[in-house]
């Protein structure tokens, strides 16, 4: 597989300019003047997302082979490199990654009032080190990233979170850091069968069935954990819950992506044989968190509740189209994940703005809100609907695309996906429909203010990207397809 | 044979010898307030003897000499300069700690610690059974006194005793193992000795036993499970200043007589002490880490997650022979890279802790930090990447430690002690991350001072200190690749 070289190291300036502007907010924010630091923090995730758009403009959707390359030699003693490089998948999460930061920044604005500078400083080196797991092409260098992530978000929904803070950040950490361990075992076993940590090798590599089968369920273990799929879920509710919107932004809309580009990157193509007689079981889980924890999210009271719960179900979709091994549930499954990260990032986001000005999550609690705030309501509604999985939104593509490789993989395993749309269309809009109509039953609702022009420009770009995806979605496909078609030939072709 | 009294090679032990008890002559006829000149004596000698070893590794210095009882090579030198600098930066984190509670009305303090040194270089460079023995004693006997340097502190005390009544008992343990292992070669010398061994003339069953011996005297000395009783004691017992003393350094020393010992002289029985090994690393992973949870008292705490470490340690030893009886250097230089760094970390910690000591307040306990972060953000964020670095996780320099040492088990065969090691450090994640929990999420107790960051001399140590802790995180390979080297180009096998 070839590679393209780049001169400007724009991967590099992606990793770490929020990484450094992370650190100058660091020693130069104050709390006492804080406006001062959230500025500081705009201009600066602005910048780290300005850095990401020369990756898109100069792509070439041509070709399968890792695009602008950097390759240094990292930690001599393993073989270890720098090596970093982009293809048709992984440059969508890196977009997506510098977007939400913007938008994480913003939402944080009025509302983070304490240790304003920390916030803004653990959000930004939080996105550098998430669009380095995205570009890193070297085992080792890609765990570090992994697992990095861990130390800003612990401390993000310990200490700005909810009342019930330390339980979720504690089990979020060590939850995710059983799985990844686990995975780093693989890893090592890896470089000691191939002395390199370079992944493309191990992609490469023959390797026995026993020992596909047991990197496979090493891997599955941290990958399964972060996606998450059903049973190892439970951490995904309560971090949602306690952690600040911009957390439970973050949190949905990128870090579960890393878990299933793991999948794409490392389960898939270095254990294919594994993959494909496992694929039973996997599809098996998948479908369990599209349809029980769909009917798990109806019932919730909490909103952060109900939509991390689809949040679990939506990634059901994305698990069950990277089985089932055709290219049409492949595409809907990437589809369905970059479509994920906009419209639950902005899901939080509205309910995060009904809990700053209610301060309840309870759907109790709310009622006849279109009243107040008309503006607010029509947003809420349209991404409600986009995560209901309505045609003309980014919510359908994927969810179609998946169902469509699902129908052909097997007919009633189809059927069963397909009523996911209506496990989706229940949830949302009936969540919707208590609270956002109806009368207005208590006083609170009554003094709640429409959203401001901050909010507004927030909500605004989010609706204009799950809109253009939902009606336009070509763009996106021709960009990955080459990728995805490399990858399923690589698949097909046994290792044994 | 070449001239036998090569004191050239001796030159750094010669050197700090004269420095200390000039030193000490010095501070009995100029008593100076607090005694700072004795302190400033003290860095001085230390920073000359760094000088003559940097020169001498520079200019490649090396051999035996003494008759065989004494080696100079790269691994000496690598070990000495980390134990000078370890020295140099505990005497640093600790003045005005030991002058807030009058520890410095006499200079014992600086001589015993130089002589403590002394003997910690004569351990390092220990080529002989009887040199092995004779530095541990001067480093023991000076690290004893040490411990009782608070007359006043009856928990001081107390620990003091325990520590020498046990240390004895290793030295006994020790010594006695070393009368077997003579008894059975007739040599003294570890060339001698390895020479016996691989020769196969000797009594397997005396070899045996006296390895068992030695092994226990060491696995004191080291602190594992279940020679670690006297460890939490001591590290809580003694000032926090002595603590530093006996955490860091002191550790190198035991690790060097370790690899000289089982490596270059009892190589041939490595099956019987890596087995002792093995045993010895899981009950360390396992107690160290288990009863760490329960702890309320930060040095404590920080106690048994030494024991854990040196777990860590000994898995890398143990590696060093693969499944299939070939050699891998990797393994011993692992365990070095493990121990520097866990040096370097320590030394971080115990020197955060005096930090936030105050005259007539001892920060102890874990709840000592309560709403750090409110307090001094600066400070919480140095303890908050000690404590990821010590649970061992990137980008920080704890992760490639544990990172090298399981490469090491897994390339030995050893995929499921792997496995456990690694399940037990997820446990020891929690009790670390309890700590940055306790000074980030909680508020900070009504009585708390603000602390401010005024730069202070130390304060600079400790940063930079930190910030070596960042770096190596990011670019762990240099040292990592020095450790294989000198380890190759010292032991033979």
């Amino acid at each position: 597989m070839g590679e393209m070289t780049t001169t400007i190291p724009w991967l590099s300036l992606s990793i770490f300019v929020p990484i450094v502007a992370g650190i100058l907010v660091l020693i130069f924010g104050r709390d006492d003047r804080a406006d001062y630091t959230r500025k500081m923090a705009l201009v600066g995730a602005i910048v780290s997302f300005l850095v990401t758009l020369p990756i898109y403009f100069g792509f070439d959707s041509s070709t399968a082979n890792m695009q602008f390359v950097e390759n240094v030699s990292w930690i001599a003693a393993f073989n270890s490199a720098y090596h970093l490089g982009v293809d048709g998948i992984s440059i969508w999460f890196v977009l997506l990654t510098a977007f939400i930061t913007i938008i994480v920044v913003l939402a944080g604005w009025e509302v983070i009032t304490t240790r304003v500078a920390q916030y803004m400083a653990a959000f930004l080196i939080l996105s550098g080190l998430m669009v380095g797991v995205f570009v890193a092409l070297d085992g080792l260098l890609f765990y570090v990233f992994f697992e990095a992530t861990l130390i800003p978000m612990y401390i993000i929904i310990g200490v700005w979170g909810g009342p019930n803070r330390v339980y979720a950040a504690f089990k979020f950490f060590l939850y995710t850091l059983l799985g990844s361990l686990l995975t780093l075992i693989a890893f090592i076993y890896l470089y000691t069968v191939t002395g390199t940590f370079d992944i493309a090798t191990w992609q490469a590599t023959q390797l026995g069935y026993t020992p596909q089968l047991l990197i496979f369920i090493a891997l599955f273990a941290a990958f399964a954990v972060k996606v998450p799929m059903w049973p190892v879920h439970t951490w995904l509710p309560d971090a949602h819950v306690e952690a600040p919107t911009g957390g439970s932004i973050v949190l949905a809309a990128i870090m579960l992506k890393l878990g299933a580009y793991g999948f794409l990157r490392f389960s898939l193509p270095i254990a294919p044989d594994a993959s494909q007689s496992l694929s039973g079981i996997m599809i098996a889980l998948s479908l369990i968190a599209v349809i029980y924890i769909g009917l798990v999210a109806i019932v919730q009271d909490d909103m952060k509740k109900l939509v991390a719960y689809s949040s679990v179900a939506h990634m059901g979709f994305v698990t069950l189209g990277f089985f089932m091994f055709n290219i049409t549930g492949l595409e809907g499954a990437v589809m369905q994940m970059i479509s994920h990260g906009f419209v639950s990032g902005a899901m939080f986001l509205c309910i995060g703005l009904l809990y700053d000005r209610v301060h309840s999550r309870q759907i109790s609690d709310y009622g006849g809100v279109v009243n107040v705030m008309p503006k607010f309501v029509t947003f809420f509604v349209l991404f409600s609907m986009a995560n209901a999985g309505l045609p003309a939104t980014s919510g359908f593509i994927g969810e179609f695309l998946v169902i469509l490789g699902a129908v052909e993989y097997n007919f009633w395993i189809g059927l069963l996906t397909a009523t996911a749309l209506l496990w989706g269309a229940s949830y949302s809009l009936w969540m919707v429909k208590r609270v956002a109509y109806g009368e207005i039953k208590h006083d609170h609702v009554r003094e709640m203010k429409d959203i401001n022009c901050r909010e507004f420009l927030i909500l605004g770009l989010l609706a204009i990207f799950v809109l253009y995806m939902g009606i336009h979605p070509k763009p996106f496909t021709d960009v990955m397809h080459v990728s995805l078609q490399q990858l399923l030939e690589h698949v097909a072709i046994s290792k044994l | 044979m070449e001239n036998q009294f090569n004191f050239a090679l001796a030159l750094p032990e010669i050197t700090l010898s004269i420095l200390a008890t000039l030193i000490l002559l010095v501070d009995v006829f100029i008593p100076s307030k607090n005694r700072s000149l004795t302190y400033m004596l003290s860095l001085g000698a230390l920073v000359i003897v760094t000088l003559v070893s940097m020169y001498q590794w520079n200019a490649g210095v090396a051999g035996h000499t003494f008759y065989g009882h004494y080696v100079t090579d790269p691994l000496a030198h690598l070990m000495k300069v980390a134990s000078y600098l370890a020295v140099m930066v505990t005497l640093i984190y600790s003045r005005q700690y030991v002058i807030d509670r009058g520890m410095v009305k006499g200079g014992e303090l600086y001589s015993l610690t130089l002589f403590a040194l002394v003997g910690q270089m004569v351990m390092i460079s220990a080529s002989s059974m009887l040199t092995i023995y004779l530095g541990l004693e001067l480093m023991s006997l000076a690290l004893y006194a040490l411990v009782a340097v608070r007359r006043d502190s009856l928990v001081a005390v107390e620990s003091a005793m325990k520590y020498f009544v046990l240390g004895s008992l290793a030295s006994g343990f020790m010594l006695y193992g070393i009368s077997m292992v003579y008894g059975a070669t007739g040599h003294i010398d570890l060339a001698g000795v390895a020479g016996a061994v691989k020769a196969g003339n000797v009594s397997y069953m005396a070899m045996t036993l006296g390895t068992v011996f030695v092994v226990c005297g060491l696995a004191f000395k080291l602190g594992a499970v279940p020679f670690h009783m006297w460890l939490p004691d001591v590290y809580m017992g003694a000032p926090t200043a002595i603590t530093l003393t006996i955490g860091a350094a002191p550790k190198l020393a035991a690790l060097a007589i370790t690899l000289r010992f089982l490596i270059e002289g009892l190589h041939g029985l490595a099956d019987s002490w890596q087995q002792m090994l093995m045993i010895l690393a899981v009950l360390s992973l396992a107690i160290g880490n288990l009863t760490a949870i329960m702890q309320t008292n930060f040095k404590r705490m920080l106690a048994y997650s030494t024991i854990s470490h040196v777990g860590f340690v000994l898995l890398g030893l143990m590696s060093g022979v693969n499944a299939d009886g070939s050699l891998a250097i990797g393994a011993y230089g692992s365990a070095l890279f493990y121990m520097l760094t866990y040096v370097l970390t320590t030394l971080a910690s115990f020197g955060i802790i005096l930090l936030l000591s105050r005259q007539g307040f001892e920060c102890e306990e874990i709840s000592d930090l309560k709403g750090l972060n409110r307090r001094s953000p600066l400070m919480a964020f140095g303890v908050l990447v000690l404590m990821f670095s010590l649970a061992g996780i990137p980008p920080l320099v704890g992760f490639y430690a544990k990172l090298v040492v399981l490469q090491a088990a897994i390339a030995a065969g050893h995929l499921y002690l792997a496995i456990v090691a690694i399940l037990f450090s997820l446990i020891g994640a929690y009790y670390y991350l309890r700590v940055v929990k306790v000074m980030y999420f909680d508020e900070p107790a009504a009585d708390a001072p603000v602390i401010g960051n005024q730069l202070t001399f130390r304060s600079g140590v400790m940063s930079v200190n930190g910030l070596v802790i960042i770096l190596l995180g990011i670019l762990p390979g240099g040292l990592m690749t020095l450790c294989v080297q000198v380890i190759d180009a010292s032991l033979k096998f």
